[in-house]
């Protein structure tokens, strides 16, 4: 099953596209970053998937065809927007109070249990809670609802490194128990290596880099050897080439038993390093096949 | 480098480290594990195989046992926040070196113990790799030359044998090796 599926999708502001031509198929099961540059369209992709935002074009589903806005699909999916959208007058309690009211689901004693292990007091309004608290009662909101996809768009731009830890430990915690699907956007590239197993890079409102982290790296090398043979391999498929007088590197599509050229060294790649790569690159791209779906080989679209 | 302790969110405490290595009769605490993992984000190394590399080194070291329980996955995930996958990842190739197996319902186990190279072998290893030093010497290659050297190699050999495990079902078209 596809927890999001968008096929030429596209969202236009007044005479800007924010998203164009989108496609893209996330499988269930995963972690999955949305990572690109400010303005490439994150929100826009994560609003329109979870139906707070119409189409201008194309079409996007969650769940496996649910028409994304559509009923059956709100019951499964919980959206936590940037900022920690919290009414901040409201005391924790009340915040409880209203959402389980608004919702046809609402696991209460997991979501007060939850609080008392975070240490939320239920009558402080949510205003005079610390950022990390405020971000954690967001997602305990967002959790009770029981989603099988849960969306967060920046989830922890604003937030100290122990908050930031402890907050992605809960969405992780969430996904090893539940198996709840995430999709989170972030451009916080490192924090995001450890977090993510899926990734999509956006850039300039068009899909850049979608698929499996671990098969993204296993095919993908860096190459270091002497600038001046630098060029005898652009028939490679050379994604990125940083160059020095003397040396260069080359961020090439490899995998671990290809040859090397003589002189020239193979280091294995990170994800941070790749991402950077393509976003310098926006002409290349490395997208799933046509087949679409976990086991997929990728494939080179575009050079 | 970072030493995580059981995170606040989420998750009942995993275990701590117990105290002293070996033998503690543990049989109160319910479903304590022997060993915590900690990340070390500047080692380059994928966070699963340094899980992998932790189990094996508190094999060696005494520190877990057959019969010990590894810490759960979603206290892994909890105290790390890492990705689920990632840790099953790790415990799945533990599996497949035969280090531990997983009790359905239960949680993953100790099943075997790395066993230690028996001492005359080691010595004979120890006098090649002596050669093999002179030789490295003698080319002119200094102490810190060799040490990288021996790592870089020795970090493309298991990382081609592990490679070779894990994608044993992509991309295995190519034989030739890395140069």
């Amino acid at each position: 099953m596809n927890v999001v599926e968008a096929n030429s999708l596209g969202k236009r502001y007044g005479s800007t596209w924010a998203l164009r031509e989108c496609s893209l198929a996330i499988p269930a099961g995963h972690v999955v970053g949305l990572v690109g540059p400010n303005g490439a369209g994150k929100s826009t992709l994560l609003n329109l998937a979870a139906g707070l935002a119409v189409p201008s074009a194309g079409i996007v589903t969650v769940l496996g065809g649910r028409p994304a806005g559509s009923s059956a699909a709100l019951d499964g999916i919980s959206f936590v927007a940037q900022d920690t959208p919290l009414y901040k007058s409201l005391s924790a309690a009340d915040m409880l109070h209203l959402t389980r009211n608004l919702n046809r689901r609402f696991d209460q004693s997991c979501a007060l249990a939850r609080l008392a292990e975070l240490g939320i007091p239920l009558n402080r309004k949510a205003g005079k809670l610390s950022g990390g608290q405020q971000a954690q009662l967001a997602l305990t909101l967002a959790l009770a609802r029981r989603p099988r996809l849960l969306v967060l768009d920046e989830p922890v731009a604003m937030l100290d490194p122990v908050a930031r830890h402890d907050f992605m430990a809960t969405v992780l915690t969430a996904a090893a128990d539940d198996g709840v699907s995430v999709l989170l956007s972030s451009h916080v590239l490192a924090e995001l290596e450890r977090v993510v197993d899926y990734l999509i890079l956006l850039s300039r409102g068009r899909v850049q880099v979608a698929g499996e982290v671990d098969d993204l790296l296993a095919s993908h090398r860096v190459l270091t050897g002497p600038a001046a043979e630098a060029d005898r391999y652009a028939d490679r498929p050379v994604v990125h080439v940083r160059r020095g007088e003397a040396q260069a590197h080359l961020l090439v599509r490899a995998s671990a038993g290809d040859p090397v050229p003589p002189g020239w060294e193979v280091h294995p790649v990170g994800l941070e390093e790749l991402a950077l790569a393509y976003l310098r690159e926006p002409d290349a791209a490395v997208l799933p096949g046509p087949a679409r779906g976990r086991n997929t080989e990728l494939t080179e679209v575009t050079r | 480098m970072v030493v995580v302790k059981g995170s606040s969110a989420g998750a009942g405490e995993s275990g701590r480290v117990s105290p002293a290595g070996a033998g503690s009769p543990d049989g109160r605490a319910e479903a304590v594990s022997s060993i915590e993992f900690r990340l070390d984000p500047g080692s380059g190394m994928p966070t699963y195989l340094q899980l992998v590399q932790q189990v094996e080194h508190a094999l060696r070291l005494g520190y877990l046992k057959p019969g010990d329980q590894l810490p759960k996955v979603r206290d892994v995930v909890a105290s790390l926040a890492i990705n689920p996958n990632t840790v099953l990842k790790a415990y799945r190739e533990l599996e497949l070196k035969g280090l531990t197996a997983g009790r359905p319902g239960q949680g993953t186990f100790i099943e075997a113990t790395l066993r230690q190279v028996a001492l005359p072998e080691l010595t004979a290893l120890r006098r090649s790799l002596s050669d093999w030093l002179i030789t490295a010497d003698g080319a002119g290659l200094d102490e810190d030359g060799i040490v990288a050297l021996f790592s870089s190699t020795l970090r493309d050999f298991y990382e081609r044998r592990s490679g070779s495990r894990v994608h044993r079902g992509a991309a295995s078209g190519k034989t030739e090796g890395v140069a």
